[in-house]
């Protein structure tokens, strides 16, 4: 089996583990780092429920092979928390109520996270456009795109 | 832990490694961003023993400019693509059909070789190990049939890519790197019409980049028809480019997607230059179209369908462009 040390900065932390090559990003993320926050949804890159942030972009872990983010900054909804307060855009979710079954969640809120980093102040249709690849079964869309444009300081 | 096959990947960094890897094993596949190749992995449509991982090689990462020519590497991710200056400015073509790709988080690895080598497609294949099974796999993957037309030999999956027409109507070009040296093809000669073996590459020969022309006395579109706007591959795509002198057409290329197993460069245009570009015109060009095109069904929407939205978007984009034309 073809393994090598992974090193990567894990929220903020550098790690090193030894992986197989075949092992994907988001089995890196829940079975051998325990960050168990990172969901799977459709299995084949389709839902956006396992969305990561690698240097700072949205990337799909359920189809990402965890050694392509190699020496990279790799983020997950653990990271989004500091000294137990919520980072202001998982206060939106909560406050707005963009979370309902709360299985997309985690995935939502890195993709809108990585959309505000590259687009501080999106349009809604910019929201639209960042999240469409993320799928809500519970279809609350209309209060998750509230969510973020509430994180954006877009507070109406 | 998903289930995965074994494989190893090799990180070349330069395209001389990535041709070398590859000599070594045949079969070895290539990876960028990914999101063709794992999904066909995980679904066991796709087995390698070994991956080449040409993401970060250098020559195929950047887009450069050279006496009004434009060469983007293969590996240059369709949302880097979509923000470059250059293709803002002079190929808004290239930022339509890019941002019509997949869904946001797709185009920030998604690369523009990965989508002018997409697999072709099918209803039949693009399933899993055993739903496959249960229905005794078919021609392009491990089986005796083509449950789309039972009584030939061929394979229809369907070429599924929207960059393809957009540089085949910008005249575009592809650099190819192979165990034999580098040559340079027109892209329409990259494709053959066959949903089993639809790239005219040999053994070990790989894209490393795109060139494309300068195309500032052209105007360019590109639309696309799929299921959810979201996020679907295309339905059909339709790419035009269009160049008038004093009213009348001076230059006319059509390009489709999601119609046959290739992309396809619509033949006979060249009868439409001198004529003006006005409904008429447009009707004589959507004529071409029925028998350039076979869709079959390997979508879950109806052939009959898809015939009728490319005539009607071939009709609606050379409306747009004719209208910008003349602005």
């Amino acid at each position: 089996m073809a393994k090598a040390i992974l090193t990567l900065t894990l929220n903020g932390r550098p790690r090193e583990d030894a992986v197989s090559h075949n092992v994907l990003l988001i089995d890196y993320l829940r079975e051998i780092a325990h960050l168990t926050g990172t969901k799977m949804g459709c299995d084949g890159g389709e839902c956006g429920a396992c969305t990561v942030l690698v240097d700072d972009r949205p990337r799909l872990s359920c189809i990402t092979l965890a050694h392509s983010v190699a020496g990279k900054r790799v983020e997950t909804i653990e990271g989004g928390a500091r000294d137990g307060r919520l980072s202001q855009l998982q206060r939106a979710f909560h406050e707005r109520l963009g979370s309902q079954c709360g299985y997309c969640t985690p995935g939502m809120i890195m993709a809108a996270e990585g959309l505000l980093r590259r687009t501080p102040k999106p349009s809604t249709e910019e929201i639209r456009q960042g999240l469409s690849g993320n799928i809500c079964r519970c279809t609350g869309y209309t209060k998750i795109i509230e969510a973020v444009r509430v994180a954006a300081g877009d507070a109406t | 832990m998903e289930f995965m096959p074994e494989f190893r990947v090799l990180r070349p960094a330069s395209v001389e490694d990535a041709v070398a890897a590859r000599r070594d094993d045949p079969d070895a596949c290539l990876l960028a961003g990914g999101t063709d190749l794992v999904p066909n992995i995980r679904r066991g449509i796709v087995a390698p023993r070994t991956i080449v991982d040409v993401s970060e090689v250098a020559e195929m990462r950047d887009i450069r400019e050279r006496d009004g020519e434009v060469r983007i590497g293969a590996s240059v991710t369709l949302a880097e693509l979509i923000e470059h200056p250059i293709i803002r400015q002079r190929f808004s073509v290239l930022v339509q059909a890019a941002s019509e790709v997949a869904a946001s988080s797709h185009r920030q690895v998604a690369t523009v070789g990965g989508n002018l080598c997409l697999d072709t497609r099918c209803v039949y294949y693009n399933q899993s190990e055993w739903w496959r099974r249960s229905n005794d796999y078919c021609f392009k993957h491990q089986g005796e049939i083509c449950h789309v037309a039972p009584k030939t030999v061929a394979c229809f999956a369907a070429y599924s890519g929207d960059l393809a027409p957009a540089f085949i109507v910008l005249d575009g070009a592809v650099e190819v790197a192979g165990p034999d040296g580098n040559r340079v093809m027109p892209l329409p000669e990259m494709y053959r019409d066959d949903g089993r073996d639809h790239l005219r590459l040999g053994p070990g020969e790989m894209v490393v980049a795109v060139r494309v022309p300068a195309a500032d006395s052209w105007h360019c579109g590109y639309v696309k028809a799929r299921v959810r706007s979201a996020i679907d591959f295309p339905l059909a795509g339709v790419a035009a480019a269009v160049k008038l002198q004093a009213g009348s057409l001076a230059g006319l290329r059509v390009a489709l997607t999601g119609t046959n197993a290739m992309p396809l460069l619509l033949q006979g245009t060249e009868d439409l230059v001198g004529a003006p570009l006005d409904d008429d015109a447009i009707d004589r060009l959507v004529a071409l179209i029925p028998k350039q095109i076979q869709p079959m069904t390997s979508t879950v929407t109806p052939p009959g369908y898809r015939r009728r939205v490319v005539a009607n978007m071939t009709r609606t984009l050379l409306r747009r462009l004719s209208a910008e034309a003349r602005r």
